[in-house]
């Protein structure tokens, strides 16, 4: 507010200024007129530069509200039948119009943090080994590349490779410790995450520790300390809350993952025995029943699938804050 | 910083009342997009008769220089995009249940314009004949009420051969699919258990079985895992060479899926909507899981500023779809549809009006 009324009050005197300028019509003056119009043209830029970003980070925020807003507004018939027993029931039967998520809750909670422990002893190992071992070289470039590769890679073709190649595989593994001999199911779909969630974590956790100041790590050193004493008296403390971020991302995409999951989960209404039973996640229930949804209160209970799922990665998310927090306060 | 918290305030507000509006419309309806010019006309429906009705529009394109955008985006979506008039026609492998009917409000007509059928494909390496199933056997196993391959009821069946001790694992669809529909609605016909726990619909609560997306994931299930289970689209499971069993009809004989016996089935008395499930026909020789799919319309065309001009072509094109579009289904493995749903369809086209009158004489 300060800094508009600031730019008014220059602009306004500057024009007087002017016509002061064009009465007296001495040389000197004229270059200082050049030197004030140039000047005001630097401070219209610099205001419709500062509008522009205004209007852009408003629009996202619009974009963001509108969003949880059309959702709720179309998942109203679907609220109006089951009330806030939707949240718990078990059942999920759209020819008598009975919705109950509580199975697809499970399913995503359990897919997405299974995957979350899977891969963090991967991608915390790959940030320090890339951030502190091997900063540089041909491995290390190798190994950089072939981590930021598995994000790039169309999950479609995770879910591929996991029908094809992960499912007999821990089908074999079942067979050994003796439960059903499914193949598809939670443990498999959790580990297909587990491998497309690992750059998220890494990348962040190596820049992290790429910047721990090495004045620290230098005076460590000094003072006789082993690598693995450094990394976990220095690097691990100084780096805690950007692990942590990391990890929040990689648990955010774990939760929104549709096709890889859809094709290796198995698609089950019921509600899961175990981690190898076969279950369904709220967003591969989306995805496979969106298009045939046959009629107003089914399409609208499928919609408010997808309002618990953008709320249950909010509150994840606000957590996952509030522990950073504590994390950077220490 | 005073403007910049206003700023966020208006923003939301606007979020508000954008949403508002944006809903509204949805709700309402009006988009335009069918008036858009007068030689395209916009579908949207069906993906399963998707790959023959794009053989369909190429050709009719050629001979009539006509230019058909169809979007294969399911039955239901079909059905929706029509009753929000943003098509011109929708498409569907299951007529419109009564829900739809009151959303839709007006009355539409179903023109039959293809024939498919649900084939039950099986994974037993040991067998070498050909699996075959009566209805109560295929709704039990379906119910999860029989759990083993060598279950007495199959063996009465099967006399000859050898069935496995093996847990049989049913595959389903995981995504709604005109498939599911004509699958359950022959279970909900011969099965009363089934019509009491499940019944039908483009999506059910399965009591058994795995989840599989399309077509490609129920074929995989069924390849990968033994003792497995799962139907298919006919046309699919040709093309894959997939082992298919053949189903008892009403007359009590065991018949293989095939072109010919799923036109076979459609092969009788056809009420005049054309509103028929061809699951478990009377015809002694028709496969009993088939069923037709269907064009659906508006009876009345004069709305969003349709011209006469526009609705002839549409309604030339489904009467050609229905004759001589017939022509390239066999290739495509379709079936084509019988001379009875013909006549029918075409008594209906005649009953679309424009304005109150005719348009077809």
């Amino acid at each position: 507010m300060d800094k508009s009324l600031n730019n008014e009050n220059i602009t306004r005197s500057s024009l007087k200024l002017e016509r002061v300028i064009v009465s007296d019509k001495t040389s000197s003056i004229v270059k200082g007129a050049k030197r004030i119009r140039r000047s005001q043209q630097q401070i219209r830029t610099e205001s419709i530069f500062k509008n522009t970003l205004v209007i852009i980070s408003i629009f996202i925020i619009v974009v963001v509200f509108a969003i949880l807003l059309t959702l709720f507004w179309q998942s109203i018939p679907a609220i109006k039948l089951t009330g806030i027993s939707y949240l718990w029931g078990k059942v999920w039967d759209p020819v008598k119009d009975v919705f109950g998520v509580y199975p697809f809750i499970l399913g995503t909670l359990l897919t997405s943090f299974l995957a979350l422990i899977i891969s963090i002893p991967f991608s915390f190992s790959v940030a320090i080994f890339l951030g502190e071992y091997f900063p540089k070289g041909t491995l290390s470039d190798l190994l950089k590349n072939t981590v930021e590769l598995i994000a790039a890679v169309p999950s479609v073709i995770y879910g591929f490779w996991g029908l094809a190649v992960l499912v007999p595989i821990v089908r074999g593994f079942e067979a050994q410790i003796g439960v059903q001999t499914i193949g598809l199911g939670i443990f498999t779909s959790s580990v297909i995450l587990a491998i497309m969630i690992i750059p998220y974590a890494a990348s962040l956790g190596r820049s992290m520790i790429q910047m721990v100041p090495s004045n620290l790590k230098e005076a460590a050193y000094a003072l006789g300390a082993t690598r693995w004493e450094v990394i976990r008296s220095i690097i691990f403390p100084y780096t805690k809350s950007g692990l942590f971020a990391g990890v929040m991302l990689s648990l955010g995409r774990a939760l929104g993952e549709t096709m890889a999951v859809t094709m290796v989960i198995g698609n089950t209404s019921l509600i899961p025995k175990n981690i190898f039973s076969p279950g369904n996640t709220m967003a591969s229930v989306i995805a496979n029943e969106f298009t045939e949804a046959d009629h107003p209160v089914y399409l609208s209970a499928l919609i408010e699938l997808g309002l618990v799922l953008f709320v249950v990665t909010v509150v994840i998310n606000m957590i996952g804050k509030r522990f950073i927090k504590g994390f950077s306060n220490t | 910083m005073k403007t910049v918290k206003s700023l966020l305030l208006a923003g939301i507000a606007v979020a508000i009342t954008g949403s508002m509006f944006i809903t509204g419309c949805g709700g309402n309806g009006k988009a335009g997009g069918s008036d858009s010019t007068d030689n395209t006309i916009l579908g949207a429906g069906a993906t399963f008769p998707n790959p023959l009705y794009s053989k369909m529009f190429s050709e009719y394109n050629k001979a009539t220089n006509l230019k058909v955008n169809y979007q294969s985006i399911g039955s239901g979506g079909g059905i929706q995009q029509l009753t929000s008039k943003t098509v011109d026609f929708g498409a569907s492998d299951a007529p419109m249940n009564a829900k739809q009917d009151s959303a839709i409000a007006v009355p539409v007509v179903h023109i039959p314009a293809t024939a498919g059928a649900v084939v039950l494909s099986y994974n037993l390496p040991d067998m070498k004949d050909t699996l075959m199933l009566s209805p109560d056997v295929l709704a039990d196993i379906f119910l999860g009420n029989i759990k083993k391959w060598n279950d007495a009821k199959i063996k009465a069946i099967n006399k000859d051969a050898k069935l496995p001790d093996m847990d049989i694992q049913v595959a389903h669809r995981s995504d709604g699919s005109g498939t599911t529909n004509i699958f359950t609605t022959y279970l909900t016909k011969v099965s009363k258990g089934w019509e009491e726990k499940v019944g039908k619909g483009s999506s059910v609560n399965w009591p058994v079985g795995l989840g599989g997306k399309g077509n490609e994931g129920v074929a995989g299930s069924v390849k990968q895992t033994p003792g497995a289970i799962g139907y298919v689209e006919l046309a699919y499971a040709i093309q894959n060479n997939m082992a298919f069993a053949k189903m008892q009809n009403k007359a009590g004989n065991f018949i293989t899926p095939s072109i010919a016996s799923v036109t076979a089935a459609a092969n009788i008395t056809i009420p005049e909507d054309a509103k028929v499930s061809l699951t478990n026909t009377d015809a002694p020789d028709g496969y009993p899981i088939s069923g037709l799919s269907w064009i659906i319309i508006y009876k009345e065309q004069k709305y969003n500023n349709r011209t006469i001009d526009k609705v002839t072509k549409m309604l030339k094109l489904i009467q050609w779809m229905a004759h001589d579009g017939q022509q390239y289904s066999a290739a495509l493995n379709y079936a084509p549809l019988s001379s009875n749903a013909v006549s029918v369809g075409d008594a209906l086209l005649k009953t679309v009006t424009f304005d109150g009158k005719p348009v077809l004489q």
